[in-house]
């Protein structure tokens, strides 16, 4: 297997293509698809980066990457049914092709992270694209202080990935804390919103980088908490979601006042958009 | 840079000489109003015209272009490669539109390039000419700077008796002179120097529609973003998307895909698209980060006057007016900037 990986050039126009390799159904909504490059290329993403799945004829959706880079040979993705092409993106199969651009953007900073307290933040299918930072770091685990994980979501029916939920609280080296807004018979989890978790953790100011990652709503609620606690602005790191349709900054459908989102983001640290109105 | 004299009479025989190398295309009436199109005489060009409908942007960024060819079942593509015919020649641009096409170069020239923009410029002679009296009461091209030339040209054309100043600004600029040699004279280099910058220096008391000096356009948007202005504006606007279109430095577009009722052929295409239209900012479930009006309004106000200056130190606007003419609610640029400009006083 060669280990080239994409460049951006190649990657602005023509779709690359991927073989699906095995598609879960993770929830009623999501599907997790795990993909090869043909040819055997690596994809050579960082955490937080993300591609535009291409279905010729029906068009293209930008979708997080949710492996880590670690994980080589093929890459993961999260898909929520919501429209036209994710819709066709569930109904592959396995041994399907699909057409792969990318990876676009500015993911997590990897390099500024190391040596650092983590506390990641989980909203929903924020936990896609946050899960390839996850899985990054516990690969290097040695590189980074004290990991904890905040996850939160509608209710149990619709947690992702949940054998890897069940080994992340099992580990000793990280502290893992699952909520739901609403449970169900056999949810033995916290019940109650995300920002609930956030006062019961220990986060040592200096050297804690907190990552959050959600709908909208949520980094409202849970950025407040997290400056009630003082976490300086610019070790706040968020993943916003935007309509990004030519993913090399010129379509304009993802900007966020100066930012091209594509290009410039998806991740962005809070200092850089907290006076950006509409920007979460 | 190099003078020469073109008289009013020998613009058929250039444009003769000129149509046997290049697609020439220039200004022309249309009805009450004017256009790019392509010019085989000297009688079809109307070098005095008030800026045209749409700007030179549609011959470097079509309004839609193919990008992939595709067989329906294909994952990938072929990408569309551009015709390249004849080069492509513009005659009589006016200096606004040759400044819209600088920010076009600065926008599609940025670390990921626009390639179709690139190759249609590349090998594309470029003939302007300065506007020897203002057009109308809705540009506001001297607050902008751009009544002036200030380069993006190969030649010059400045009015002046029977005929045209004529300088060459550049290699292709002074080897098309010496192609079309019989049709131009030569000229006197500090005479012509006197006298255009005679006229530009007049152009320069042209009347200012927009109080506020250029500099400090920047500051002031991004102090008036909370006025109330902006709802008074998202009240007129129709979201109708005509001022994007004929905006020469607007590039946003949207991405297609398209199937032929055989569904054995596929295209992928890129179409002008517009952020005053609701479902631009949208994503999936519904959210949408613009979804009134008067946040849209000043998201185009801003991609005009504040965001290029922090990225290409240069203001988006070309002070050509288009929008304030094409607008069906009558939202003023100058009025705006103006309204907004009492408010920080």
């Amino acid at each position: 297997m060669t280990q080239t990986s994409v460049k951006q050039s190649e990657a602005t126009l023509a779709p690359l293509v991927g073989i699906i390799k095995s598609v879960r159904q993770l929830t009623a909504t999501e599907k997790w698809l795990k993909i090869e490059l043909e040819g055997g290329k690596e994809l050579g993403h960082d955490p937080g980066q993300f591609v535009e799945v291409s279905m010729l004829g029906i068009g293209e959706a930008p979708i997080s990457v949710s492996s880590s880079p670690t994980q080589k040979g093929y890459f993961e993705l999260c898909v929520r049914k919501a429209g036209l092409v994710t819709s066709a993106i569930h109904g592959l199969k396995e041994g399907d092709k699909v057409g792969i651009r990318g990876p676009f953007g500015h993911g997590f900073p990897t390099e500024e992270l190391k040596g650092k307290d983590l506390l990641f933040v989980a909203g929903g299918l924020g936990l896609a694209p946050l899960r390839s930072l996850i899985n990054f770091v516990l690969y290097n685990r040695k590189d980074f202080g004290k990991i904890s994980i905040l996850l939160g979501c509608k209710e149990p029916a619709q947690l992702l990935y949940t054998d890897e939920l069940e080994k992340w609280g099992k580990m000793s080296d990280i502290k893992f804390l699952c909520t739901v807004d609403k449970g169900a018979p056999d949810w033995k989890g916290n019940v109650g919103l995300i920002t609930n978790l956030i006062p019961g953790i220990d986060i040592d100011i200096n050297q804690t980088y907190c990552v959050v990652v959600g709908p909208p709503i949520m980094y409202k609620f849970v950025i407040v908490k997290l400056l009630e606690k003082k976490v300086p602005e610019n070790q706040i790191l968020v993943s916003l979601e935007r309509r990004m349709k030519c993913g090399v900054g010129k379509c304009g459908h993802c900007q966020i006042q100066q930012y091209y989102c594509c290009q410039d983001g998806p991740v962005f640290s809070f200092d850089k958009i907290k006076n950006i109105e509409g920007a979460i | 840079m190099k003078y020469y004299r073109l008289k009013k009479g020998r613009l058929d025989e250039l444009i003769d000489a000129l149509n046997k190398k290049y697609k020439v295309i220039g200004p022309k009436a249309k009805e009450n109003l004017f256009v790019y199109g392509e010019i085989e005489n000297a009688k079809e060009l109307s070098l005095l015209h008030k800026p045209t409908i749409l700007s030179l942007k549609k011959y470097f960024l079509p309004q839609q272009e193919d990008l992939l060819n595709f067989k329906v079942g294909d994952v990938s593509g072929k990408i569309v490669e551009i015709e390249q015919g004849k080069p492509l020649l513009v005659l009589g641009a006016h200096t606004c539109d040759l400044a819209g096409l600088l920010c076009l170069d600065n926008a599609c020239n940025d670390s990921s390039k626009d390639a179709n923009y690139l190759k249609r410029k590349t090998g594309a002679v470029i003939i302007g000419i300065e506007c020897s009296k203002p057009c109308d009461e809705h540009a506001t091209c001297v607050t902008m700077g751009t009544h002036n030339p200030k380069g993006g040209y190969d030649i010059m054309l400045t009015e002046s008796g029977d005929g045209y100043i004529v300088e060459t600004a550049s290699e292709d600029g002074e080897k098309l002179v010496n192609e079309t040699k019989s049709a131009f004279e030569d000229s006197d280099k500090s005479a012509a120097e006197t006298e255009t910058t005679k006229l530009r220096t007049e152009k320069n008391s042209w009347p200012k529609k927009i109080f506020p000096e250029a500099k400090k356009l920047e500051a002031l948007f991004d102090k008036t973003l909370k006025s109330a202005e902006w709802g008074k504006l998202g009240e007129r606007c129709v979201s109708c998307g005509n001022c994007t279109n004929v905006c020469p430095t607007c590039y946003c577009y949207d991405v297609k895909d398209e199937v032929d009722l055989k569904l054995k052929d596929g295209v992928r295409y890129r179409i002008w698209d517009s952020c005053q239209l609701k479902e631009f900012a949208e994503v999936a479930g519904n959210e949408n980060f613009r979804d009134k009006r008067k946040q849209r309004q000043q998201h185009r106000f801003l991609r005009k006057f504040s965001f290029p200056v922090k990225k290409y130190n240069r203001f988006f606007c070309t002070g050509c007016g288009r929008c304030t003419r094409a607008c069906m609610a009558k939202i003023n640029l100058y009025e705006t900037i103006n309204a907004l400009a009492k408010e920080t006083i």
